[in-house]
């Protein structure tokens, strides 16, 4: 934790104390967050770093902060990454992954190189193969169930510090 | 991987701790615990980087720690205001009912404390229930003792939290030997975890290298050379005098001649003492049981490793159900780091999503399947013609190397001709079935393992004609040896004689080592082959990288400025890595070590330092002339795939070493079964002499045929067996998937108002128009019921969701407190195991409904 500790020290100085124990309520911004060079290059940075603060905002406590990588660590229980996953994909926090979270999603994916035809294809494809309930949109049921099945869930969803 | 362990675990913990103690600060008790936890926390920042923490022993270690003194106070203040009833009840002798309901109590909390992890809650709120749990566990835990027993209790529950302490800070320190950590995490950012997994498995090739050069090097090398006669002593040991002259020779030296055949690195040197040292220590017997232990060691860790990785890969086949789901949710790797890898992946996954979208679109391909086929035999022809041709140009290699040996004269090139064709061959063929390949049009992952397969056969047919080439020489060898025999023994009958005829009685001088003419040592003479090919195999690997990786990147970097074309984009461009090119050469490389580590024990310790410098040498050459890959190549199915290339291997290997073990007489003058008649009468030797007598009685009714045809007999039936449960097993599990499938569909269809597709549930529904609501749901408590083993998915999820839409509710800390117990509460009533638990709200309106036979009757309060 020391060395998360200087991480997140590092990124702001004069803000983040190096003593903890006065329980000091210091929340780093977003955007000092995607610059660390293990999220630059993720196209899902700042839902990745929302889904963990607490305020939603996308400030992070260094409680959060840990949280965040801990749960992104090679040791965390399938079943968590699964529920933080669904968080992460799902833009507009309804606790639903409907079709316009699904294009957000293949849009950053793809870095919009799809056509919109193409686009509207995939994720009615999506739908259709997850969507176990039939409202068309993906609960977390679904999204457990069809993520559960990846063989390579694990090894993608993983972020070494 | 077990550093990220480390890590994560150390993040939980220590952050639960200074969280804890910030909190209890935060809570404004008394300074006096205040300022104790303060102190601890901040050692114990410091000590976090050599921590390694499980979740349970954590909070034990906590409780210990901190439970005792520190928060002595704020327990008093908790115990004073939790029940008084069990307060008071700790005063007197507790009776039975409510000491059994305390255990209960710790029990849940301690469960709850386990899981805790697995809770996807925010910090703040997993900490502050595992303080409340910790300290209730800690209260209670020491109190269930009675009277003596107790005390009795608490020391055993102090001593196996010591043991858990002592088991994690072992755990830690090994964890923290890992090596090369740090590299492979830069690799992997750069390169994707594909190119990751092979350092990988590279780091733990040289893992198993090492275990087998400690025991190779301790039980065998080390005692010959320290207790065994010294180099010159015996005629086995010494350079023969016609030899002497060239012996220190470089070009000697290098083709493994002169000193070094004469030295411990080979067969012949040891003595077939029976015992040597003033230890006894048998060396025969000990050369023939690291022999076998070698192989022994080397089947069961790579058993054990495809087992654990069986383990880890349960998708059960191919699930083509979720193509598009996957490729959007899975597809991003979340270690790249790199920008340029960052536009790769970017790249490559909207190839992939524009293929897929291909593949969908259309639906019948119209091509000629006669045309495909007969390309696809012809493809076939043409390789088999090639594995064929380059089998008979090895055996015609060996042959004539022979014929070269007995030449005088001989030039460089026709000294190493063997091995210079066998590494040309393992250049150009690969490339050469690829382009054959291209006439067979597969999907590109079948093409792939053609591909693999066909260079496997490649590999495999040249090592066995090599080593067929070499059993010819070897019975020449052998036929040798008896006209040498026959001359040693004139010559030192001779030798006798002519030193005895002054008439004199006095021992005659011994005859100078050096003089004594020697047998062909058939088996030293494999051994330097065997070296001689590896060691030729890892100068054509490095040379290999070094010219098509380093050389062409500098020339596409330099030269791209005066060129015609641009060199970087079209051809011949940046390298890239080869996976399975470099994978398959380490396979075979080992397996190479495997055959030659009898003969040559100091094969072995070659392998390590080769492996030692492959892995910075390769890992430079990637970082500094390759660039990532186009493809996406799934890194995980693979690595089962060349486990399994490596277990064959070990079989292939295994099989010559143990052939001539079995049915060749070792040389008459060299080793360590000199004089024997087979090599394995050694252990025969051991028994008879060394233990008592009835264990020889006992071998040898062990070793009667009579006996052991009945064991194999019993062992083919027990694999019959096993796979027959295996398949029952996998049956009831695809119709398990089948009935789940078939009712997620009917839900669906009902939903929407659509008539049932299902013509049988059609059926059933009109037959149970009324009753049909109560079906379902019993279909559904059955299902759970069996479904157990996969997991509390439909309950569970249902429970998990509840949760999820109460939780992440910030700060709605007390809402979100009711809906774990319910999880809880329903984990163990599907698992069917535990009585539900008093003091908690039982949410009985969850779907199980009438569930028939699972009444408990009330619980108790």
């Amino acid at each position: 934790v020391s060395r998360l500790h200087g991480r997140y020290h590092e990124m702001a100085p004069n803000v983040v104390p190096m003593d903890y124990t006065k329980d000091p309520d210091v929340k780093l911004p977003m955007q000092l967050i995607i610059n660390m060079p293990e999220l630059k290059e993720n196209p899902f940075k700042e839902r990745i770093v929302e889904s963990f603060s607490e305020d939603g905002e996308g400030s992070l406590s260094f409680n959060d902060f840990v949280d965040m990588f801990s749960v992104l660590s090679e040791m965390a229980p399938r079943e968590l990454k699964a529920i933080y996953a669904f968080k992460i994909y799902d833009f507009n926090t309804d606790n639903f992954i409907c079709k316009s979270d699904l294009e957000k999603t293949l849009n950053k994916l793809t870095r919009e190189e799809l056509t919109a035809e193409e686009i509207t294809l995939v994720c009615e494809k999506v739908i259709e193969e997850a969507d176990m309930d039939g409202d068309g949109k993906l609960g977390f049921a679904d999204f457990e169930n069809m993520i559960s099945k990846a063989p390579d869930f694990l090894s993608t969803f993983h972020i070494r510090i | 991987k077990d550093k990220e362990e480390d890590e994560s675990k150390e993040e939980d913990s220590c952050s639960q701790e200074n969280e804890a103690s910030r909190r209890k600060n935060y809570q404004g008790k008394n300074s006096g615990g205040k300022t104790a936890g303060e102190d601890r926390s901040q050692q114990r920042g410091k000590k976090a980087p050599t921590k390694d923490q499980k979740e349970s022993e954590n909070k034990e270690k906590k409780v210990n720690k901190k439970g005792k003194e520190g928060e002595s106070k704020q327990k008093t203040d908790r115990k004073n205001s939790t029940s008084t009833s069990s307060n008071s009840s700790d005063e007197e002798s507790p009776s039975e009912e409510e000491l059994a309901m305390l255990m209960e109590q710790v029990e849940q909390k301690k469960k709850l404390i386990s899981t805790m992890r697995n809770k996807p809650w925010r910090m703040v709120k997993k900490l502050s229930v595992l303080r409340e749990a910790q300290a209730f566990v800690e209260k209670f835990e020491g109190a269930l003792g009675k009277g003596k027993g107790k005390k009795l209790y608490a020391y055993k529950m102090m001593m196996a939290k010591k043991w858990v302490k002592f088991k994690r800070d072992f755990d830690n320190f090994k964890t923290q030997c890992i090596p090369w950590e740090m590299k492979i995490k830069e690799v992997e950012s750069h390169f994707g975890s594909s190119v990751a997994s092979y350092f990988i498995f590279l780091r733990w090739m040289y893992g198993v290298n090492l275990v087998l050069f400690g025991l190779i090097f301790g039980l065998v090398i080390i005692p010959e050379v320290l207790m065994g006669m010294p180099y010159g002593s015996m005629p086995r040991k010494t350079v023969p005098r016609a030899e002497q002259a060239t012996a220190m020779d470089f070009s000697v030296l290098w083709d493994f001649e002169g000193y070094i055949k004469y030295s411990a690195l080979f067969y012949g040197y040891y003595n077939n003492q029976r015992t040597i040292g003033w230890l006894k220590y048998r060396l025969p017997m000990a050369y023939f049981m690291v022999g076998v232990s070698v192989f022994g060691y080397s089947l069961m860790v790579v058993i054990r490793s495809m087992a654990r990785n069986a383990n880890e890969s349960t998708a059960d086949g191919d699930d083509d159900n979720f193509i598009f789901s996957w490729k959007m949710f899975t597809s991003w790797d979340y270690l790249i780091g790199n920008p340029e890898t960052a536009d790769n992946k970017f790249a490559s996954i909207t190839t992939s999503f524009k293929e897929s979208i291909v593949d969908e679109q259309e639906s019948n391909k119209d091509e000629n399947i006669h045309l495909r086929r007969f390309l696809r035999v012809l493809a076939n022809v043409l390789i088999i013609c090639c594995l064929c041709g380059s089998g008979y140009l090895i055996y015609f290699v060996v042959k004539r190397s022979q014929t070269f040996s007995k030449m005088q004269n001989v030039g460089w090139y026709e000294r190493n001709e063997v091995e210079i064709v066998m590494s040309l061959l393992g250049m150009f063929c690969p490339p050469l079935f690829e382009t054959i390949a291209a006439l067979e049009n597969y999907h590109p992952r079948i093409g792939l393992k053609w591909q693999l397969g066909r260079i496997f056969a490649l590999f495999l047919g040249n090592l066995y004609t090599f080593l067929l080439a070499l059993m010819d020489d070897v019975n020449e060898k052998l036929a040798e040896e008896d006209v040498v025999k026959n001359i040693t023994h004139w010559t030192l009958l001779g030798h006798h004689n002519s030193s005895m005829g002054n008439g004199s009685t006095a021992t005659p001088p011994p005859l100078d080592p050096a003089d004594v003419p020697r047998g062909p040592c058939w088996e030293t003479t494999v051994g330097i082959e065997f070296v001689r090919l590896t060691v030729s195999d890892i100068l054509v690997t490095y040379i290999t990288i070094l010219v098509g990786d380093f050389i062409r990147a500098c020339f596409v970097r330099f030269v791209n400025y005066c060129w015609c074309w641009d060199l970087e984009a079209g051809f011949p461009s940046y390298a890239e890595f080869d996976i399975s090119g470099n994978v398959l050469g380490l396979v075979f490389n080992q397996g190479m070590i495997w055959m030659g580590s009898f003969y040559a024990p100091g094969l072995v310790g070659i392998n390590v330092l080769r492996l030692l410098t492959s892995m910075y040498f390769q890992c430079w050459a990637v970082m500094s002339s390759n660039v990532p890959h186009e493809r996406v190549f799934k890194a995980s199915k693979s690595n089962n795939f060349y486990m399994g290339l490596l277990l064959l291997i070990l079989f292939l290997s295994l099989l010559p070493v143990a052939y001539t073990i079995m049915s060749l007489p070792p040389s008459f003058d060299c080793g360590p079964f000199s004089g024997k008649k087979r090599m394995y009468e050694v252990i025969q030797e051991t028994i008879e002499l060394d233990f008592p007598l009835f264990v020889a009685k006992i071998f040898s009714y062990v070793a009667n045929p009579g006996l052991i045809i009945p064991a194999i007999l019993l062992m083919v039936l027990a694999i019959y067996y096993l796979n027959a449960v295996a398949e029952a097993y996998q049956r009831a599990n695809a119709e398990l998937k089948k009935k789940m499938q078939m009712q997620r569909e009917e839900e669906k269809n009902k939903r929407n108002n659509k008539t049932s597709t299902n013509p049988m549930m059609q059926d059933l529904e009109d037959l149970f128009t009324p009753s049909t609501k109560n079906e379902s749901q019993l279909k559904q408590a059955e299902d759970k019921r069996r479904d157990s083993p996969h997991g509390n998915s439909p309950v569970g999820t249902q429970g998990k969701a509840a949760a999820l839409d109460s939780s992440p509710m910030p700060g709605g800390r007390g809402a979100a407190f009711t809906p774990p117990p319910r999880v809880l509460v329903t984990q163990p009533l599907t698992l069917g195991v535990r009585a539900p638990y008093p003091g908690q709200h039982r949410p009985r309106g969850h779907p199980l409904g009438p569930v028939p036979g699972r009444g408990r009757g009330q619980p108790r309060y």
